[in-house]
C-alpha cells in the first residue's frame, strides 16, 4: 500500500486536481491584468504594458501551447518527440494561408487572386490544395486536421511497428527534416525561403491595430486554458491512465490485454493538434512563417521547455517555455553570443541535476517543509540516485497498473 | 649604366640585325617585333603571322601578353615589353626579346601595342597550333583538344602535317578524330560516310555535336531535294540519294551508340558519385556507430566532433602554412586526438552520470553540441574557415572524355575504408577490441571479470569520437568548414547507423553505401532536395517495417 501511495502517478493526481483551477486562475488574472493595464493606462505610466510586451507575451503563450502538446506526450506517453515544431509549424501555414488570402489585392502585384510569391513565380492559379483557405472555417479546420493528419499517418506506422525510444526521437527529427527541406522549395507552393508574411488582417481586423494584438492575446490565453483543461482532463481519465501507464511499462500493458499503439496514436495526434493550435495562434501575432520552423533545433528547444519546467506535470511545461523563452527574449538581447551557451548549459545542468526539472524541485521543496505522512525516504535523495527517477524502473510500474486496475 | 643600357642594347640588336641577313628566321624576330609599334592595324595580321612563322620560343612570349593585352612598348625607345601592374600603381616591365627584367614604371611611360578582336582570335590559333609541335605530350594533347572544339583551318592543316610524325598514341588517335570530324563536315559524301563509320566510338562531346548537326543537315537536304526532285529525276540523284540514305543510318547509328555509351558513362559517374557520398556518410556514420551501437549511447554532438576535426585541419594549415601538402597527414592524428580527447571529457564529465537513460543522454548531449558549436563561432569566426586542399588532392583521373573521376573523392572513399577497416580490426583483434565487446555484451559478467567497465566506456567513446574528427578532416576537403558542418550530417549519420542494423559494422558499410548511391542516382532526375527528402522518407517507412535495420543483430547480444 505504502509503495502504491508512493508512487508518481498517485501523488500526481492530488496534486493536479488543484492545479487546474490553480493555473486556470493564474492564467485569468494575469490576462485581465495585461489587458486592463495595456488598455487603461497611458503610456508612461507605471502600469503600463505596451503593445509589444502584449505581443511578447502572446508568443510565451504559444509556445506554453506547444509545450503543453509536448509535456502530454513526453511526459505523460514517454514518446519523445523532436518533431514538435512539425505540428506547429503545419498549423503556422494553415493560419498562414488564410492570412495571405485575406492580403487580396493589396499585395505588391496586386493580384486579387495569388499571393505574391505566386505572381512571382509566374504561377497563373493557385495549386489545388489552397483551394477555400480564404474561408476561416477552412483554416480551422486545417489548422486541426493538417498536424492530426501527419501525426496519425506517422504515428500509426510507428506505433504499429513498435518503433519507440530513442529510434522513434531520431525518425520524428528526421520527419521534421525532411519536412523543412520540402517547404524550403519554391515547386511546393508555400513561399519557399521566405515563407507567408505580409499580412493585412485577420477575420477582417487590421493586425497593426494595438486591439487586435490585445484580443489575439487572450485568445491564446483563453486557448491555452482550454487546451490545459483539455490535458488536465486527458491525463486524469482512464484512457490518461492507461497512456501512463504505457509510458511506464510499454510491454506490461500490452500483456495486460490493452492495444498500447491505439492509445499512443491517440495521444499524439491529440498533441499535435495542440501544438497545430498554438502554431495557428503563433503566426499572427508575430506576422510570419517561414520553413525555419521546421528546424530539428526549434523541436529540440521545446522539448528542453519542458525538461526545465518538469515533465510529467503539465504546469511544469507551462513555466518552462515561459521561464525560458523570458530568458531567451534577455539573453538574445543583452549577450546574443551567450545565448547558446546558456541553452547548451541548461540542457546538461537539467537533464543532470533536475530530472524533474523546476516542479520536481517545488515538489522537492515543499516534501521537505511538510513532509507527507506516508513519505519515508528522505526525497532530496532522489537528486543524487538517478536510477531512482527512472520511469522504466519496476517498482513504479507496479503501483501504476495497481491503480489502474481499481 | 642605366643611360647606357638603351645604348649596349641598340648595339647588340643592331648586330643581330646584320648577322640575321644569312642566319635563318632565329634572328629575323626582333625586327619583326621592332616594327610592331608602328605598323597599322590592317597591317598587325600579316605581321603577327610572320612573328609566328620564325617559331622560335619567344614567340609564345610575344603573342600571348598581345592576346591579353599586356604587351606595351616604352614611348622613349619603342622596346617592346610585357607588363605586370603591381600593387603600388606601377607597372612592371619585362623586355619580350630578352626576358630581362626592367625597372617599373608609371602608367604613362608606355603605351599599348593595339589589337582588336579579329587580331585577338588569330592568335589564339595561333598559338594553339604553336602549342602542337610542343616537346611535351601532354601540352600538344591539351592544345589537340582545344583545337577539336575550336577548329581552325591553320591548325587542320599543321595536324595534318603532323600525324605522321606523331609518336604519343593518344595524341595521334585525337588527330585522327580531328581529322576525320572535318572530313565529316567537308568531304564528299563517301568521305562523310567513313568518317561517321569510324567516329561512332568516340565519346567526345564534339564528335557527338558534328554528327548530330551533319545529320540534320542531310534531313533537311533531303526534305528539300524531294520536294524538287519531281522534275529532276535523273540517276545520279538517285545514286546520290542512295548514298545519303546509306550515311544517314550510319550517322543514326553512330549517335545512338554514343549515346547508349554515354548513358553507360553517365551513370558510371552518378555510381561513382554515390560511391563518393556514401564514404562521406560512412566516415560520419562509423564513430557514431561505435559511441551508439556498441555502446548504447545517444550522442548528438557526434557530428561537432566532426567540425572540431575539420577545424583542427584548419589549425594546422594556419600554423604551418609552407607545409599544405602534409597538412592533412598531420591533421588526421591531431584530429584524432583532439576530438577524442573531448569525447573522453564529455564521457566523464556527462554520460557516465546517465547511463540507462537514453532520452536524457541525447537531451545532455545536445546541449553539449550547442556549447560546441557557439564556442567554435567566438574563438573562430561565425563565418567558414578557408581549409586548403593539397595539390595531390586536387585534379582528376581521366577515364574517358566523358567520365573523370575526381582525386579529391577518389582518395575520401579509400580512406573511408581505411578507416572502416582499421577500426574493424581494432574492434576484432584487440584487447581494447575485447573488452569493448564484452562489457555492450554483459556489464556485469564483464565486471566480474575485472574488466575496468568505466574505463572501457571512456576510451570507446574517446575512440568513436576520434574518429568523427578523422572523418572531420575528410570533410574539410569536400564541403564548407563553419559551425554548422556537424549538423548537416548527424541526422543522416544516425539514419545510416539504424538502417544498417545497429551494434552492427558490416550493416553501417553497406548502409552508408546503400543511402549514397540511391541519392545521387536519384538526383539527376528530381534535383538534390527532393532525392534528399525521398531517401528520408523511404528510410523512415523501412524502419517501420524493419525496426532493427538491414542486418539485426542476432543471438545472445541482440537484446
Amino acid at each position: 500500500m505504502n509503495t502504491l501511495l508512493n508512487s508518481p502517478s498517485v501523488k500526481n493526481i492530488t496534486k493536479k486536481m488543484s492545479s487546474l483551477h490553480f493555473v486556470i486562475a493564474i492564467l485569468f488574472v494575469s490576462t485581465l491584468y495585461v489587458s486592463v493595464c495595456n488598455l487603461m493606462f497611458a503610456e508612461g505610466s507605471l502600469l503600463h504594458v505596451s503593445d509589444y510586451t502584449v505581443s511578447l507575451l502572446g508568443k510565451y503563450l504559444c509556445y506554453a501551447l506547444l509545450a503543453l502538446a509536448v509535456d502530454l506526450v513526453w511526459g505523460y506517453c514517454g514518446i519523445l518527440s523532436l518533431g514538435h515544431g512539425a505540428f506547429f509549424a503545419l498549423g503556422g501555414y494553415a493560419m498562414g494561408m488564410y492570412l495571405m488570402r485575406q492580403i487580396g489585392d493589396r499585395g505588391v502585384y496586386g493580384n486579387p487572386e495569388l499571393p505574391d510569391f505566386m505572381v512571382f513565380l509566374n504561377w497563373t492559379e493557385l495549386p489545388w490544395y489552397w483551394a477555400g483557405s480564404d474561408n476561416a472555417l477552412v483554416m480551422i479546420l486545417l489548422v486541426f486536421a493538417g498536424p492530426g493528419l501527419l501525426a496519425f499517418i506517422f504515428g500509426t506506422l510507428a506505433f504499429r511497428s513498435r518503433v519507440s525510444g530513442v529510434y522513434l526521437s531520431i525518425m520524428t527529427q528526421a520527419m521534421t527534416y525532411a519536412l523543412l527541406l520540402s517547404f524550403f522549395r519554391n515547386e511546393m507552393g508555400f513561399g519557399g525561403n521566405n515563407g507567408l508574411t505580409d499580412f493585412k488582417e485577420i477575420f477582417g481586423f487590421s493586425l497593426q491595430s494595438p486591439n487586435t494584438k490585445l484580443a489575439l492575446f487572450v485568445a491564446t490565453a483563453v486557448m491555452l486554458a482550454i487546451g490545459y483543461a483539455i490535458s488536465h482532463f486527458i491525463v486524469n481519465s482512464k484512457m490518461g491512465r492507461v497512456v501512463t501507464a504505457i509510458r511506464d511499462s510499454e510491454d506490461r500493458v500490452r500483456f495486460v490485454g490493452y492495444k498500447p499503439q491505439h492509445y499512443k496514436v491517440w495521444i499524439f495526434v491529440v498533441s499535435a493538434m495542440l501544438a497545430g493550435v498554438a502554431g495557428a495562434l503563433y503566426v499572427p501575432q508575430v506576422g510570419i512563417i517561414n520553413p525555419g520552423e521546421f528546424s530539428p533545433l526549434n523541436s529540440i528547444e521545446i522539448v528542453i521547455w519542458v525538461a526545465i519546467g518538469g515533465r510529467g506535470t503539465l504546469y511544469g511545461a507551462l513555466v518552462g517555455a515561459i521561464v525560458v523563452s523570458y530568458a531567451k527574449t534577455r539573453f538574445t538581447a543583452i549577450m546574443p553570443e551567450a545565448w547558446l551557451f546558456g541553452l547548451g548549459g541548461l540542457f546538461v545542468l537539467v537533464t543532470l541535476l533536475l530530472p524533474k526539472g523546476l516542479a520536481g524541485l517545488v515538489t522537492n521543496l515543499m516534501d521537505k517543509i511538510d513532509p507527507p505522512a506516508t513519505e519515508k525516504k528522505p526525497s532530496s535523495s532522489d537528486k543524487n540516485d538517478s536510477d531512482k527517477n527512472d520511469f522504466n524502473k519496476s517498482k513504479s510500474d507496479d503501483a501504476t497498473l495497481a491503480a489502474e486496475n481499481k | 649604366m642605366l643611360r647606357l643600357f638603351p645604348l649596349l642594347l641598340f648595339f647588340v640588336m643592331s648586330f643581330n640585325a646584320s648577322a640575321a641577313v644569312s642566319e635563318t628566321q632565329q634572328s629575323a624576330l626582333p625586327a619583326l617585333v621592332e616594327q610592331l609599334p608602328n605598323t597599322k592595324l590592317n597591317k598587325m595580321a600579316s605581321l603577327i603571322e610572320q612573328i609566328a612563322a620564325t617559331s622560335t620560343p619567344q614567340v609564345s612570349d610575344i603573342l600571348q601578353p598581345l592576346m591579353d593585352g599586356d604587351l606595351y612598348y616604352l614611348k622613349a625607345d619603342k622596346r617592346v615589353v610585357s607588363v605586370f601592374k603591381n600593387q603600388q600603381k606601377q607597372y612592371e616591365l619585362m623586355d619580350v626579346l630578352t626576358a630581362e627584367v626592367l625597372p617599373a614604371v608609371g602608367k604613362s611611360a608606355i603605351k599599348k601595342v593595339r589589337t582588336n578582336n579579329r587580331l585577338r582570335s588569330q592568335i589564339r590559333d595561333l598559338l594553339a597550333n604553336l602549342d602542337l609541335t610542343s616537346t611535351d605530350a601532354d601540352t600538344r594533347i591539351t592544345a589537340l583538344k582545344q583545337l577539336l572544339d575550336n577548329p581552325n583551318q591553320t591548325g587542320l592543316t599543321a595536324v595534318n602535317k603532323l600525324i605522321k610524325s606523331e609518336k604519343d598514341d593518344d595524341a595521334r588517335e585525337l588527330m585522327s578524330v580531328i581529322l576525320l570530324v572535318d572530313q565529316l563536315e567537308t568531304g564528299s559524301t563517301s568521305e562523310k560516310l567513313s568518317a561517321a563509320k569510324q567516329l561512332s566510338d568516340r565519346l567526345e562531346p564534339t564528335v557527338k555535336n558534328a554528327l548530330v548537326k551533319e545529320l540534320d543537315r542531310i534531313s533537311v537536304d533531303s526534305a528539300s531535294t524531294s520536294s524538287t526532285s519531281t522534275d529532276t529525276e535523273s540517276s545520279s540523284v538517285e545514286v546520290q540519294s542512295a548514298e545519303t540514305k546509306e550515311l544517314k543510318t550510319v550517322l543514326t547509328n553512330a549517335i545512338s551508340s554514343i549515346e547508349q555509351q554515354a548513358s553507360v558513362f553517365s551513370l558510371a559517374e552518378n555510381l561513382f558519385f554515390g560511391l563518393s557520398l556514401g564514404s562521406v556518410l560512412l566516415l560520419a556514420a562509423i564513430g557514431l556507430a561505435i559511441t551508439f551501437g556498441v555502446m548504447g549511447v545517444i550522442n548528438m554532438a557526434h557530428g561537432e566532433m566532426m567540425m572540431l576535426g575539420a577545424y583542427t585541419t584548419y589549425v594546422i594549415q594556419q600554423t604551418f602554412p609552407h607545409l599544405i601538402e602534409y597538412s592533412l597527414l598531420m591533421a588526421v592524428p591531431a584530429a584524432f586526438l583532439v576530438s577524442g580527447f573531448v569525447g573522453v571529457l564529455i564521457e566523464r564529465g556527462v554520460i557516465r552520470f546517465l547511463k540507462g537513460r537514453p532520452l536524457e543522454t541525447l537531451l545532455a548531449t545536445f546541449g553539449i553540441s550547442l556549447i560546441l558549436q557557439q564556442l567554435v563561432r567566438s574563438v573562430f569566426s561565425p563565418l567558414n574557415r578557408q581549409v586548403e586542399a593539397p595539390q595531390w588532392m586536387s585534379g582528376s583521373l581521366e577515364i574517358n572524355p566523358i567520365l573523370s573521376l575526381t582525386y579529391n573523392r577518389l582518395y575520401i572513399i579509400l580512406f573511408s575504408l581505411m578507416v572502416f577497416f582499421s577500426l574493424l580490426m581494432i574492434l576484432k583483434n584487440s584487447s581494447l577490441g575485447l573488452h569493448v565487446r564484452a562489457v555492450s555484451q554483459n556489464r556485469d559478467m564483464a565486471r566480474a571479470l575485472s574488466v575496468k567497465s568505466s574505463w572501457v566506456d571512456a576510451i570507446t567513446f574517446g575512440l568513436g569520437s576520434g574518429i568523427a574528427g578523422v572523418a572531420g578532416v575528410a570533410l574539410s576537403q569536400l564541403t564548407n568548414v563553419g559551425p554548422n558542418l556537424g549538423q548537416a550530417y548527424i541526422i543522416d549519420s544516425f539514419l545510416v547507423v539504424v538502417f544498417g542494423g545497429v551494434g552492427n559494422l558490416w550493416g553501417t558499410l553497406v548502409a552508408a553505401m546503400t543511402m549514397g548511391t540511391f541519392n545521387k542516382i536519384l538526383e539527376p532526375s528530381m534535383g538534390p532536395v527532393l532525392a534528399n527528402i525521398i531517401v528520408l522518407v523511404s528510410l523512415v517507412l523501412f524502419i517501420q517495417k524493419r525496426p532493427k535495420g538491414l542486418f539485426p543483430q542476432k543471438g545472445r547480444s541482440a537484446e
